[in-house]
């Protein structure tokens, strides 16, 4: 026991905590963008799923190949083509939901199958595999000394900055609260709606990338409900980037003390420490832990008409 | 006269979204290098074509019937149930455990009906959870259902590994004869059962109760303006919360296709996916159960017929997922703009100055108006 | 300088049969008030969203300053300096009052916001144009006229000359309106061409250069606003003339029906809405509660109703108290109800006439098995719709598609025709509807008092209330603060006083005082005989203990009731919406 806590006193623990929260604080982030915009984003898991797959595909495919004589780096191929697979699957969502103006929970449930299914799909055209793509090349060093990680503190910072300091800021956040406001003062509300969408997209799909990079390849559903517990952090955030991070991190926590319970077999049921960020955003949703209050016009499709 | 244009609507709604998806499912065929008529020929030909694939059909049919009424009945109550899926997961395993612990030789008009019961209740009990919140606390259904489904699954899983899985294994004992429900001879091989029977029984009853009955007369009205039938009298509360509940025990029968009718015990990550497809099923058939049944005859023959695909032409099963989703998008977009576009021609409706159209349908916008 | 400020040459819109604006030409001079005046519908609001560019006319072509504009866009307006204030404010709740302001025109500096210089000119122009309000203060702590200050500033920052003002009265108190007609005033001299659309033929008189009469989507009438009397607008605006009294003999009073004794209500945001009210209403008689709306009278129906729960006091009806009784047993009691805003409580927009018409009256037609009488639900449609002439005459007609006229028809008809009803509430029974629909509702209340009906009517239309009511009280600030008797609404300048009284502009104190020896006005219970409700004594409940137990009794069936349904007075206000 007492070792147990002697672990959790430890860089490697701390490491381990925020390699867990980062596809986390990345798909919260990109729930801010797009629910701060007034656009439900129950995809994340979706676009999660299918940042791991571009990501994972462009690191091994990248690997393979060496381009007019140059070696492209197969980390930065899987972050940049997990962003571009994240804005890809994000703009069928955005199509439907802010063009098409379709019921945003229906299609974000929609695009979390289909995000499912066509990786699955692609896995068995491309690799030939039901469950796994071929093994990719992964992080090689500690988290500190992992540039990715501190491109990723630097998202996050600048999503603070962004959400409450500029310009674009207060348009979304002025178009998720009374888009016709917005638009009675010339902003073009479904543009911001997109570009908070779109930002979504690119954010969570690194996080993607990031998941595929750790455990070096793309298995099948990888995401594994992780979109779900960042789209709750987002709310137990109150839809603030800062918050949203703060909640991710202290579900990687919960995570990162789970497995180290299980590492010294002490005797809490795994299924039952899973359900934590589960049952706290329950709880925080009524009510009972401070007030959560969400983009007024989240949810509803604006027709600039 | 309005109703006839409905009608039309949705027709037009359901035929877009088709013609969108077999195009969608066309291009990702033609991807794997085969022919789209050939694979959806095909599809149809292994179904719908021989005994025993219609028999799977119905069974891959009944439990996205009860998920899709599930999803349907808080859809008309104003409440949108993500946690069909979990509740799903609850109902079977309560089926199965009631299954297994009744004494050898209880005589199957008794085991069934209650084992029946007893999968509803634990399903109504699941949903009646984010009923309560919502009712008491104003928390939204949506998050809770969806972080029900995923308590819902640990928690099933905990209880089974911890007390009634079999050893070394994530599936319950078998359950006793009795509570078996039989296979139709008429399809052979298939594993069609009478639960199909129980479903459309459940959808001619939803139906019946919600348009003919005093208190689906107010369920109704909590879905479409709950500050007004407050004002008529209704107890918006109850309704919310029997509402969810009766939504959940509906998603909870489902234990009796998949644990009474086919295998015979719970096992974990049984019908995976299954409340999820109740989404798109009450989605596809605009909420009426007619529509519902037809919209799951026509997801189980997707679903039965990716099996046969991957096996004949050696296209991936996970096509049909793929083409379930489009599926879905397509609907949803197309019922939205066909809604809008109706809407505007007839945006004359009561004052111009009142809200938009399509509001209506939110109960959380009216009930807290006030605050 | 000869050219208009804004014009509309020819402006057609429809929406699906109805033609919101037809064939309009409009010309607004440069620096004057432009009344843009017509009944709720008339195609007002259509018209100046039209020349604002936020929707775009079928036909027709709108010209700022001389100038056509193509594909009009609001963008292309607030590039030409016209900014309008919506009836409904474009307000962002979260955001500051400079947020709100600099929206879409974002001062930046080294590509962050850069507010302060901003915060400064914003305080400027409050103190320039008598708008006062705090540039940092959060948009949802600010009341309702101070939003609407941040409206206008927000127009003005932004440089505007051309202002429209869509309705910007019908939410303040007379106070806010003398303010914000001062600040118009002030604008105007500075410069300003100001539109301003208003039904409210007062504040034509008091304000506008010129006036332009709108009906059923045309222009009708263009007159000079100097020497200017109510009557021609009035004439212009209903095509015919208003009626100004209704037929009403004088009230027979029976027995008291609805009894309220120091109420009080915690409204929304844990305001005091109701501060003790003691209010009588007898059978056979229109007693009428006068307002600016938000001063308590809206929570006062919906506590009587069951829809707001009370801290304190009591409420009878028919003798009987009523606390802990469901909405549906206060119906049973002898209840009917006309809520104030009919689309949001007192119709389903998406059920047919037929269904609406026994909302609340449900379980009057249920039969075996919970299954609803659809014969007995027919045939009383059919009758009622006859009855109160409710058109299209089509019981399977869906309610959504009617007018706004006729959608209250079905709600008078509903409420008139319950069982047995002892006590009729009606809260702006007349807003947003058409003059013809107008006099026959109240035609309806008269016949319902003179049937023995008491009857609560709460309206903010001095108008109505005169014409109605047998007794008036006036409620301000969650109190009544007077209350006159039929011989003082006869009285001379009797209206005058419920004004000022209605504003706060006066206390009562002081208007008895004017009519010294008066003994009538003290009398806040008003039914002048020995039950002394005016002043409570804070030791009073007790006094009434004796009635109480009187009708316990008929109580019991309730009580289980309320058991089976314990939440029904549970507030829900507190709840923030969670969607997501």
């Amino acid at each position: 026991m007492g070792e147990f806590f002697a672990s959790l006193f430890t860089i490697a623990f701390v490491a381990q905590t925020l390699r867990i929260t980062v596809p986390y604080a990345l798909a919260a982030l990109g729930g801010v963008m797009s629910e701060r915009s007034g656009v439900i984003n129950i995809a994340l898991e979706g676009i999660l799923l299918t940042g791991a797959f571009t990501g994972a595909v462009a690191a091994y495919e990248s690997n393979q190949y060496t381009l007019v004589g140059y070696e492209p780096n197969p980390i930065a191929a899987a972050v940049i083509a997990g962003a571009l697979g994240g804005v890809l699957i994000a703009a069928l969502y955005g199509l439907v939901v802010i063009t098409f103006k379709a019921d945003q929970i229906v299609a974000g449930v929609a695009i979390n199958l289909l995000a499912a299914g066509l990786t699955r799909y692609l896995l068995k055209l491309l690799y030939d595999s039901a469950s796994n793509s071929p093994e990719i090349p992964g992080f090689e060093t500690g988290i500190f000394s992992n540039p990715v990680f501190w491109l990723v503190v630097l998202l996050a910072i600048a999503a603070y900055v962004l959400v409450w300091r500029t310009r674009w800021g207060l348009r979304l956040r002025a178009v998720g609260d009374h888009p016709e406001a917005a638009h009675t003062l010339g902003i073009t509300v479904n543009a911001v709606r997109w570009q908070g969408v779109l930002a979504s997209g690119a954010l969570a799909g690194v996080g993607g990338a990031w998941l595929a990079l750790s455990v070096r390849g793309f298995v099948e559903n990888m995401s594994a409900g992780r979109g779900y517990i960042a789209l709750a952090a987002v709310i137990m955030g109150s839809w603030r980037p800062q918050w949203a991070c703060a909640a991710c991190l202290l579900f990687g926590l919960a995570e990162a003390v789970q497995i180290k319970l299980q590492t010294y077999s002490i005797g809490v049921p795994n299924e039952l420490t899973q359900m934590f960020p589960y049952i706290l955003t329950m709880i925080t949703l009524a009510g009972f832990i401070g007030r959560s209050r969400p983009p007024q016009a989240l949810g509803q499709p604006y027709d600039s008409d | 006269m309005i109703t006839r244009s409905v009608v039309r609507r949705e027709a037009i709604t359901i035929g877009i979204a088709l013609a969108v998806s077999v195009v969608a499912g066309s291009l990702l065929i033609v991807l794997t290098g085969k022919s789209p008529t050939e694979v959806f020929s095909l599809l149809i030909s292994g179904t719908w074509g021989n005994a025993y694939g219609f028999g799977q059909v119905l069974f891959r049919a009944t439990p996205i019937i009860l998920t899709g009424l599930a999803v349907a009945l808080a859809f008309k109550v104003g409440l949108f149930n993500i946690g069909a899926e979990g509740q799903m997961i609850v109902g079977s395993f309560a089926t199965a455990l009631c299954g297994t612990s009744l004494p050898d030789g209880t005589p199957a008009v008794i085991a069934i009906p209650l084992c029946i019961a007893v999968g509803m209740v634990g399903g109504g009990l699941l949903g009646s959870i984010p009923g309560l919140l919502r009712a008491y606390y104003g928390a939204h259904e949506v998050i809770n259902t969806i972080m029900l489904n995923f308590i819902a699954a640990a928690l099933v899983l905990w209880l089974g590994n911890e007390f009634f899985f079999a050893r070394a294994t994530t599936r319950t004992e078998p359950i006793i004869e009795g509570a078996r429900l039989s296979n139709f001879d008429m399809f052979p091989g298939s594993n069609a059962n009478t639960s199909i029977v129980l479903a459309i029984l459940l959808a001619v009853a939803v139906h019946l109760f919600l348009t003919r009955t005093r208190r689906g007369y107010e369920w109704r009205a909590v879905g479409h303006n709950p500050r007004a039938a407050e004002n008529g009298g209704v107890n918006v509360r109850a309704t919310i919360i029997g509402a969810m509940t009766a939504s959940g025990a509906l998603a909870g029968a489902v234990g009796a296709n998949f644990v009474l009718g086919y295998k015979h015990y719970f096992e974990n990550d049984m019908g995976t996916g299954v409340g999820f497809m109740g989404i798109a099923v009450a989605l596809l058939g605009r909420n009426h159960p007619a529509g519902i049944i037809a919209a799951a005859l026509l997801f189980g023959t997707l679903s039965a017929g990716g099996l046969t695909l991957a096996v004949s032409v050696g296209v991936p099963k996970d096509f049909i997922s793929v083409l379930q989703a489009v599926i879905i998008l397509a609907v949803a977009a197309a019922a939205a703009t066909m809604y809008l576009r109706q809407h505007k021609k007839g945006d004359q409706a009561g004052d111009p100055q009142k809200g938009k159209p399509g509001q209506q349908n939110q109960p959380g916008k009216g009930d807290n108006a006030d605050g | 300088m000869n050219t208009p400020a804004l014009e509309l040459r020819g402006v057609h819109k429809r929406y699906g049969v109805v033609h919101a604006n037809r064939n309009v030409d409009l010309g607004v001079e440069r620096q004057t008030v432009h009344a843009l005046v017509g009944e709720n519908g008339a195609g007002k609001s259509t018209l100046m969203k039209i020349a604002y560019g936020h929707v775009r006319a079928d036909s027709g072509t709108v010209h700022i300053k001389g100038e056509r504009i193509a594909r009009h866009s609001v963008a292309q307006s607030i590039a030409r300096k016209v900014g309008m204030v919506h009836q409904h404010f474009m307000l962002v709740g979260p955001l500051t009052v400079v947020e709100n302001v600099v929206l879409g025109l974002e001062p930046r500096r080294r590509g962050l916001l850069d507010l302060s210089r901003a915060t400064a000119e914003i305080v400027d122009l409050t103190g320039r144009f008598h708008l006062d309000v705090e540039p940092s203060a959060r948009i949802e702590d600010l009341s309702v006229g101070q939003q609407q200050r941040v409206e206008i500033l927000k127009m003005l920052w932004r440089g505007c000359d051309v202002l429209i003002l869509d309705e910007p009265t019908a939410v303040l108190t007379p106070g806010e309106v003398r303010g914000l007609f001062e600040t118009l005033r002030g604008l105007v001299a500075d410069g300003m061409t100001v539109v301003l659309i208003t039904h409210k033929l007062d504040e034509v008189l008091a304000i506008a250069d010129r006036v332009t009469v709108m009906r059923r989507g045309e222009v009708v009438s263009e007159m000079d606003g100097k020497g200017l009397k109510a009557d021609d607008i009035a004439h212009a605006m209903v095509g015919r003339p208003v009626l100004l009294e209704v037929d009403k003999g004088p009230a027979e009073v029976g027995s008291p029906v609805l009894e309220i004794e120091d109420l009080r209500i915690t409204g929304a945001r844990g305001i005091n809405a109701v501060n003790g009210v003691d209010l009588l209403v007898r059978a056979g008689e229109i007693v009428g509660i006068a307002g600016v709306e938000g001063n308590g009278q809206k929570e006062l129906v919906e506590a009587v109703v069951g829809l707001h729960p009370i801290d304190s006091g009591r409420i009878r009806i028919a003798g009987r108290d009523i606390a802990g009784l469901t909405v549906e047993a206060r119906y049973r009691a002898g209840l009917a109800h006309i809520p104030e805003d009919r689309h949001d409580r007192a119709l389903i927009l998406d059920y047919s006439i037929k269904d609406n018409l026994i909302l609340g009256l449900q379980r009057h037609f249920t039969g075996a098995l919970d299954l609803l009488r659809t014969s007995a639900i027919a045939e009383r449609a059919d009758a009622l719709i006859e009855k109160f002439d409710i058109r299209p005459a089509n019981p399977d007609h869906l309610a959504v598609g009617m007018s706004g006229g006729n959608q209250q028809k079905i709600v008078v008809a509903r409420e008139l025709s319950r069982q047995a009803p002892k006590l009729l509430l009606c809260a702006q029974p007349t807003r947003g509807v058409d003059i013809g629909a107008i006099e026959a509702i109240h035609r309806r209340m008269i016949e319902a008092r003179d049937q023995g009906l008491a009857v609560l009517l709460v309206s903010a239309e001095l108008s109505e209330l005169k014409s109605l009511s047998d007794r008036l009280c006036v409620m301000y600030k969650g109190r009544i603060v007077a209350k006159f008797d039929a011989d003082d609404l006869a009285r001379e300048g009797s209206l005058d006083e419920v004004g000022a009284l209605m504003t706060g502009a006066v206390t009562a104190a002081e208007v008895s005082l004017g009519r010294a020896g008066d003994a009538r006005s003290h009398d806040l219970a008003g039914d002048g005989a020995d039950r002394s409700h005016s002043l409570p004594d804070p030791s009073g409940p007790a006094q009434d203990s004796a009635d109480e137990s009187a009708v316990s009794d008929g109580t019991v069936k309730d009580t289980v009731n309320d058991r089976m349904y314990p939440s029904e007075d549970e507030d829900e206000d507190e709840n923030e919406e969670e969607l997501s």
